[in-house]
């Protein structure tokens, strides 16, 4: 009798394997996905260290690889490792939320592989220096087409294999769905200045470059937050967080910000003063919801879990300690006094960096690193330390940076209010320059050791599944 | 249902808002006549061929290691024949782009077309 049960159980386990191995079978496409995601961080971080450098040393490959160039390239780089990070994640966890196959297999390769050649292709036109010449999306126009193309196979797998359901959906399911929707939105709007309705009024195509890029950031932000939220619920095992009233209105806040908060960017710009006014009543009221959220969430999780989970833990810390610097200096960039003294100084680019580097990037590797840990714990175990070590000085490093930003943006005010002339800015500004290039080289080794030990680490638990299924 | 029709509600007004935007609310009162219109359309576009967003701002778009070039025209310390020396021959740290007279002239005239809009930005 007990021979027969335990044949029985042994039998419901093995069909159990099988069918989690057919479910899971997309796990490779993730991890290439993966290891993509963070090719394009690194490579992106190495053009900015390049670009810092061009700040310090004016003449440096000033005529081979101009900051005209190395400057769309870092940016790109760095946006393409966001939405590719967070794409990486979902192919990971949709067969995990409703236990059934990817719906395209297929889909995510081709997916895999016009990215692939895009990226290709507007690495190859900026070193050849055909520029579309906008903010951000700097590549010829043409190359934004298949951008959105290679979004096809991934839209597709995304709702029909999850097929939600918006009624009981969980908060993060409307968050990705919400990201990938305002991502079209957004890519196609960022394009209207082909038409010359939008392109031959200066006031109606910077005020729109400002809303369709500002939204498009607003879109990743979505997807990123919703990988947060969802890894989140997985480590506290608490599934109540992420159906709440309070995660609710946390993400139609979101949702408004995403819509027109962009305005705060387009104060100095002439158009209807509603514009601005929508955009400051809105502003920036997102980032401390999700803080909020993060410090709830940090007090349901016991310390054997916080042990466990200990370097997604702390990558998520660090997130939160960042959503804090961050919305102050949200919050004082957005009021519009003061904004006309830190627009288009160094001030804003230490809020991107805090929110791109220190917010998306710090959940980004929190989903990584999750991800990493479901693979096999044992291998994870023994990078442990060098992970905390990687974790600890691209924090470090990036205090420094954005200090060196905000520090950078106050001698250009200064600069300004004494009527002072470019020259004589950029020559007083060297030390802080330099201050900024250096920290960001230790960002730069930080976030390389993260990517590296993540890469080996991904390539070590799948040369084991492959030789476990052999 | 309350959280679908939150979010449809939230969208149609984020459609509405947008068509206001790109209509009402971008009005410009600083039209170029024809001539100088396609001169301003030349300069725009080699603007954007010479991808000079990555170093100057108009309207705080793009980078910071040049100049804001919104009001360039009209500062007396910049001014037209400082920004055509810069065109010439390039500076410290921006590359010479062998620009001709005629490309020059159309950067410089979309320049200038640009300052006149910067209303906003000259109250500063």
């Amino acid at each position: 009798m007990l021979m027969q049960q335990q044949s029985v159980i042994k039998k419901n386990k093995m069909t159990t394997d099988l069918t989690k191995k057919q479910i899971y079978a997309s796990d490779k496409i993730a991890r290439s996905f993966l290891i993509l995601a963070m090719s394009y961080l690194l490579f992106g971080l190495l053009l900015g260290v390049i670009g810092g450098f061009q700040y310090i040393l004016p003449s440096f490959l000033k005529n081979k690889l101009s900051f005209q160039q190395t400057r769309p390239l870092h940016v790109y780089l760095v946006i393409t490792w966001i939405f590719t990070g967070a794409q990486a994640g979902l192919y990971y966890y949709l067969p995990r939320i409703c236990q059934r196959k990817l719906y395209w297999e297929q889909g995510a390769k081709i997916h895999l592989l016009i990215q692939i050649l895009v990226s290709v292709f507007i690495v190859y036109s900026f070193f050849m220096g055909q520029f579309g010449g906008r903010e951000y999306l700097e590549f010829p126009p043409w190359l934004g087409a298949f951008m959105l193309l290679s979004w096809f196979p991934f839209v597709i797998n995304f709702f029909f294999t999850l097929k939600p359901n918006y009624k009981n959906a969980p908060v993060y399911v409307w968050s990705w769905s919400t990201g990938i929707l305002f991502f079209f939105i957004t890519l196609c709007e960022s394009y209207l200045w082909l038409i010359d309705y939008f392109h031959s009024n200066i006031i109606r195509d910077v005020t729109v470059q400002w809303k369709a890029l500002g939204s498009m950031v607003g879109s990743w932000n979505m997807l990123v937050y919703g990988t947060g939220m969802y890894i989140m619920e997985k480590m506290s095992g608490d599934t109540k967080a992420c159906r709440s009233p309070l995660a609710f209105f946390f993400y139609f806040l979101g949702l408004t910000n995403l819509m027109f908060n962009w305005g705060h960017h387009t104060y100095i710009v002439p158009a209807a003063p509603w514009v601005k006014t929508v955009a400051y009543i809105i502003s920036m009221t997102e980032l401390l919801i999700l803080g909020y959220i993060i410090m709830q969430w940090r007090k349901t999780m016991s310390q054997a879990q916080k042990n466990y989970h200990i370097i997604p833990y702390r990558l998520l810390s660090f997130a939160d300690g960042w959503i804090l610097l961050n919305l102050i200096l949200a919050i004082i960039i957005s009021v519009p006094a003061w904004n006309n003294y830190t627009h288009g100084t160094h001030i804003t680019v230490a809020h991107a960096m805090g929110a791109t580097i220190g917010i998306n990037t710090m959940l980004l590797f929190a989903s990584v690193y999750y991800i990493i840990q479901q693979e096999g714990q044992t291998f994870f175990e023994k990078k442990r330390k060098i992970t905390g070590t990687g974790v600890f000085i691209t924090n470090f490093a990036l205090l420094l940076f954005w200090i060196a930003m905000l520090g950078t943006g106050l001698l250009k005010i200064s600069s300004k209010l004494n009527n002072e002339a470019f020259y004589t800015l950029m020559q007083k500004s060297q030390p802080w320059f330099k201050f900024f290039t250096y920290s960001g080289i230790v960002v730069f080794a930080g976030l390389f050791i993260l990517v590296v030990t993540a890469i080996s680490l991904i390539r070590e638990s799948s040369a084991v599944r492959t030789l476990t299924s052999e | 249902m309350v959280k679908i029709l939150a979010f449809i509600t939230l969208f149609t007004s984020y459609l509405i808002y947008s068509g206001f935007v790109y209509s009402i609310g971008t009005e410009s009162t600083i039209i170029p006549n024809k001539e100088e219109q396609l001169t301003v359309t030349k300069g725009k576009a080699l603007y954007e061929k010479y991808n000079c967003v990555s170093c100057h701002q108009l309207y705080g778009l793009g980078g910071y290691l040049g100049p804001e070039l919104t009001t360039a025209y009209s500062d007396p310390q910049r001014g037209e024949l400082f920004m055509k020396a810069l065109l010439q021959a390039g500076g410290r740290r921006m590359p010479n782009f062998h620009f001709n007279e005629n490309e020059i002239s159309a950067i410089i005239t979309y320049l200038k077309y640009v300052d006149a809009t910067a209303v906003s930005y000259k109250k500063k």
